[in-house]
């Protein structure tokens, strides 16, 4: 259309994530154009991006994409958590039914070039099986029965099929890690909003996040990018599951894993914490990405790495433990300088801390408990 | 008649048994004024539960009295003061007439340490612990808490928790294997300073100790960690799962050996599993089937050296006599030992016999001429793995001849 710049549609923008990213691409040079489509009116202030209700489980879809001739689909109203959707029935058919309606429309799309699904790291599932770090051609130990994973390993193999059929279209697969930020509402960031963590006794996952800005950089990258494939996407390093929880300075109460998923599905009923059944797994046994096709064909570098994408998750919440951290804090204090003792880490301040380590030091004695 | 000679607490010093009537004769003998009769001593001791209270009035009552408050809880602050203190309190005999009588009130454990003492004593501890450099030494040593409290420690993508291993796994299996096993290494040069490489080793033993005892060794004698590959049950079993992490071990499929060894890290491997561990005692030092020859394919796809290890040592620390198979099936493990002390001694029996342990580590045989393909060679996969078994199997035969007992 005008300018010869791209006409990107993109789903789910009533979503803070899905609004953020059309807003990020209406600025690109590149696209001319942005439509947002949802069954719901966003609430944010959207750009320069134009809505369209629509749902993306009827035809009506196709209308939009024939009509305005879009080139590019940015998929990305697949729902985590029944919660937000009112109930399991709504989410798998949002899921499901939604993106087959899309799919079904873009492969009537002639000028249909370049479709963008985002994914999730959930499709691995998470199992004692599981080798340390997934490349994009593992499948799953243990094939997901039920919840979110299945919907995805579902919308993945839809995806897949459409690849198939359409070969002229670039079809990229975005495996993205946990997203987490301080704004962003998912399941594992409400689990570690709670004050008290409960773990399961006697396991320590390994975690991987990806902070949100990475994950509005990673679409726009390869909106632009001319790739086509699976990639995992994920911040560098791996976190477990206990040091987080120090580094968010909450405590944590080690529970048999059927006590685990019992509290959490007490606490989804009770909507405190939009706890998914799949969670319970991951909180067991963790699971890590391998990031290499990210880095080396798609050809993007996350800014945050896990361990700041959470710092800077965690600074947003107020500290509920971490007691003993102050004590030996304040005993250090009267030491004498600890600095030039550690060698390996000399560059640290005695006393107090500087560098990394200061997001920290904001969390600790800061004390503003919520109401 | 023998109540009568029972002198309770709370007769405010004075004889009799408060009840108002003329005290015994007995308590009139152990009255501070009275003179002592011995007469009165001989019951005390003959009554158990009488007998601790007995000597104590015996026992000259003024110093009790007196000296009690000014240092009595300096010696022992959690103690019975009036017992065991008197003898040691009779040197400031001089002062017993200034000070008033003692009361409970007087008697707070703690109220009567000076901080300065407090201090002393602490600083004391600390050069005992720590040694001269007491101070660098506490303070590197709150770091180090402080960096676990905080969480400011870095783990790697298989969850490897290299400090927490250093000072605290190997500190703690590092006695055991030097003084209880009294482990001997030879050929430690085999393995290369660095790279990766595969160390691939007979397994016996009832419980995985000589996984951790190799871990150790190679540690000390190297400096390198060895990073072994487990079965899956043991990131199914709670605690063992995340201590199997925070140590260096994954998983032993194809997708992690070989990312280790691209990594360049030192893998162990025992690729008899749970039928090495697990074979009774009369059949100690006949390795068993070498899996399907995994390992192998890993090292000749990533092209690193296999170092055999023969361990002798391991197979008799738990004589395995006995099984029970259907006790095994329910709880889902591969079995369930008898040892001849296991279930007989309860927790006792869970003791190592302290055998005396040798490691050789064998010439590595080099897998880098072969090309890349040779991994999905079964033949040259089965011939490999057939040649570290006898490499492994035949040191062990020479090691046994070589040792002069079993605890020796």
């Amino acid at each position: 259309m005008a300018g010869g710049g791209k006409v990107v549609l993109v789903t789910g923008v009533s979503r803070d994530l899905g609004r953020k990213f059309a807003r990020a691409v209406a600025l690109e040079p590149g696209v001319s154009r942005v439509i947002g489509v949802d069954v719901v009116p966003p609430r944010g202030d959207m750009g320069d991006v134009s809505f369209v209700r629509a749902d993306i489980r009827n035809p009506v879809i196709a209308k939009v994409i024939a009509k305005e001739d879009v080139d590019t689909v940015v998929h990305m109203s697949v729902i985590a958590t029944p919660g937000s959707a009112g109930g399991r029935n709504t989410m798998k058919e949002l899921n499901v039914i939604g993106t087959m309606q899309l799919l079904a429309a873009c492969q009537k799309a002639p000028g249909l070039q370049h479709l963008i699904v985002k994914s999730t790291t959930t499709v691995y599932g998470a199992s004692n099986r599981d080798p340390a770090m997934f490349t994009e051609d593992m499948e799953p130990r243990r094939a997901p029965r039920a919840g979110y994973a299945k919907d995805v390993a579902e919308i993945e193999g839809y995806v897949r099929g459409f690849a198939r059929r359409r070969p002229d279209v670039r079809v990229t697969l975005l495996r993205a890690a946990n997203v987490i930020g301080p704004q962003v509402l998912s399941p594992i960031t409400s689990y570690f909003r709670l004050p008290i963590l409960p773990t399961v006794l006697g396991y320590d996952a390994r975690l991987q996040f990806l902070h949100q800005h990475d994950l509005l950089g990673v679409l726009r990258h390869s909106v632009n990018a001319d790739v086509h494939g699976t990639f995992n996407i994920a911040g560098d390093g791996i976190m477990m599951l206990s040091q987080a929880a120090r580094r968010l300075q909450r405590p944590t109460v080690p529970m048999p894993g059927f006590a685990v998923g019992n509290l959490g599905s007490f606490l989804r009923s009770a909507r405190v914490a939009d706890f998914s059944p799949e969670q319970l797994s991951f909180l067991t046994y963790g699971r890590g990405v391998d990031t290499t096709r990210m880095r080396e064909v798609l050809g993007f570098s996350p800014r945050f790495t896990t361990a700041e994408a959470f710092a800077d998750f965690g600074k947003s919440l107020p500290t509920t433990g971490g007691r003993s951290a102050r004590v030996l804090a304040g005993i250090s204090q009267q030491l004498p300088d600890p600095g030039t003792v550690r060698g390996s880490s000399a560059d640290r301040q005695p006393g107090r801390q500087s560098g990394q380590q200061s997001g920290l030091a904001e969390i600790g004695p800061g004390g503003l408990r919520r109401g | 008649m023998g109540d009568a000679e029972i002198i309770p607490i709370g007769t405010r010093g004075r004889p009799g048994r408060g009840t108002g009537k003329q005290p015994s004769s007995a308590a009139r003998g152990l009255a501070p004024g009275g003179k002592p009769k011995p007469a009165a001593r001989k019951p005390g001791p003959s009554r158990a539960g009488v007998a601790p209270k007995t000597p104590t009035r015996d026992h000259s009552p003024d110093p009790v009295i007196e000296t009690d408050p000014p240092a009595e809880p300096a010696v022992d602050p959690t103690g019975s003061p009036a017992i065991e203190g008197a003898p040691v309190l009779d040197a400031p005999a001089a002062s017993r007439a200034t000070l008033s009588p003692a009361t409970t009130k007087n008697r707070n454990p703690l109220g009567g340490i000076p901080s300065k003492d407090w201090l002393a004593a602490f600083q004391h501890a600390a050069r005992e612990v720590f040694g001269e450099q007491w101070e660098p030494q506490l303070a590197r040593f709150l770091a180090f808490l402080r960096r676990r409290v905080t969480g400011d420690y870095v783990v790697d993508e298989y969850g490897f928790d290299q400090e927490v291993t250093q000072r605290f796994f190997m500190a703690a299996l590092r006695p055991i294997a030097e003084k209880w096993f009294r482990i001997e290494v030879r050929g430690i040069d085999n393995i290369p300073s660095d790279g990766g490489a595969l160390v691939v080793s007979n397994h016996s033993g009832t419980v995985p100790v000589d996984g951790l005892m190799t871990m150790v060794s190679i540690h000390d004698h190297t400096g390198r960690f060895l990073r072994p590959l487990g079965a899956d049950l043991v990131f199914q079993m709670p605690i063992v799962s995340s201590l199997a992490r925070k140590g260096g071990a994954t998983l032993a499929c194809s997708e992690d050996a070989e990312r280790m060894l691209r990594g360049g890290e030192l893998v162990g491997v025992w690729p008899e599993g749970f039928k090495g561990i697990g074979k009774p005692y009369a059949d100690r030092y006949k390795l068993q089937r070498f899996g399907r020859g995994g390992f192998v394919s890993a090292a000749l796809r990533t092209g690193v050296p296999i170092v055999p290890l023969a361990v002798v040592g391991a197979e008799e620390i738990y004589p395995l006599v006995g099984n029970i198979p259907g006790l095994a099936r329910i709880l889902g493990v591969p079995y369930i030992p008898i040892t001849p002390f296991f279930p007989l001694l309860g927790p006792l029996g869970l003791v190592p016999l302290p055998s005396k342990w040798l490691l050789e580590f064998g010439e590595p045989i080099r897998t880098d001429d072969y090309d890349g393909a040779a991994g999905d060679d079964p033949m040259l996969v089965f011939n490999v793995t057939d040649q570290v078994r006898e490499t492994i199997q035949q040191t062990l035969y020479s090691l046994l001849m070589q040792r002069e007992s079993v605890f020796r």
